[in-house]
């Protein structure tokens, strides 16, 4: 078996906000992500697919092919978008990169052909980034 | 839903490596520039993995501010300006990259109220860097049980 990693970048805005506290807890939680203005970030996917090497081709996943899905399904989707506003899975859950991971693979699993989804990475920033895996 | 966050923080200390089980020339030999008397000094990288269920109400597997709290208070606050050698930890063994990297573990372990600890990598220059995620055995428990 073999890990193959991609990586694509989405620059987005978000806030962290839960509905059911006061602004008091809000921002005693979030801090200053509790701005309900909002603020952004670049960040940085790297999708990691795990699979073994096709003796023909020599690849563990057609890397175009992923290229596209990861394009397709979360940079058109997240890219100059305001996630809380614009993303419908973030209606409800609060944007953390530890949710943008989860629901990242939650768009990729099922769309990725040939390998199967081993680990998405969501960097927020250089010194910050979140990991899921699945449920294992 | 189990996630694992990642922070990275730095800190600058200085080291020498030097055993007195060595003779001058064995140190010499085995730990080189890095022998030198008067010490040399890195910009260290931390990188500090914990994991946990993502809470459904914060979405969050620990709340990052009091993580930046402890790590600073626990792990930067003591290393960062400090000459390693001189550092209680370092009394009996040599401060390699290696033995930090154990000791941070040991110590973000010991008293993590944040999530559970997976992994401690300490960058010493941007081409040597080190991890430590425990021992395996009790790494594969973990695996089982999560």
């Amino acid at each position: 078996m073999v890990l193959l990693t991609r990586k694509a970048e989405f620059s987005s805005a978000h806030y962290y906000w839960n509905d059911a506290w006061s602004q008091q807890e809000n921002e005693k939680v979030f801090g200053k992500c509790a701005n309900r203005n909002g603020h952004g970030h670049n960040y940085t996917l790297e999708v990691t697919v795990a699979g073994e090497i096709d003796p023909v081709s020599g690849f563990v996943v057609d890397l175009k092919a992923l290229k596209d899905v990861m394009e397709r399904e979360v940079v058109q989707v997240y890219d100059h978008r305001h996630l809380n506003l614009e993303v419908p899975e973030f209606r409800a859950v609060i944007p953390t990169t530890e949710n943008i991971a989860i629901a990242i693979w939650k768009r990729l699993e099922q769309k990725i052909v040939g390998a199967r989804l081993q680990r998405v990475r969501v960097y927020e920033m250089p010194d910050l980034f979140a990991d899921y895996c699945g449920e294992r | 839903m189990k996630a694992y966050l990642s922070r990275r923080y730095r800190f600058s200390a200085s080291h020498r490596l030097h055993t007195d089980r060595y003779s001058p020339e064995q140190n010499q030999a085995v730990y080189g520039k890095c022998n030198n008397p008067h010490g040399h000094g890195h910009n260290y990288t931390v990188e500090v993995m914990v994991s946990g269920e993502v809470d459904a109400v914060t979405g969050m597997v620990c709340n990052l501010g009091d993580l930046d709290d402890f790590v600073r208070r626990e792990i930067v606050d003591r290393f960062d300006e400090k000459n390693l050698n001189l550092d209680a930890s370092f009394a009996a063994i040599v401060p390699t990259t290696e033995n930090l990297c154990l000791e941070i573990y040991k110590v973000i372990n010991a008293t993590l109220a944040h999530g559970k600890l997976e992994k401690v990598r300490v960058e010493e220059t941007a081409n040597n860097f080190f991890e430590y995620a425990g021992e395996p055995a009790s790494a594969r428990e973990d695996k089982d049980s999560s």
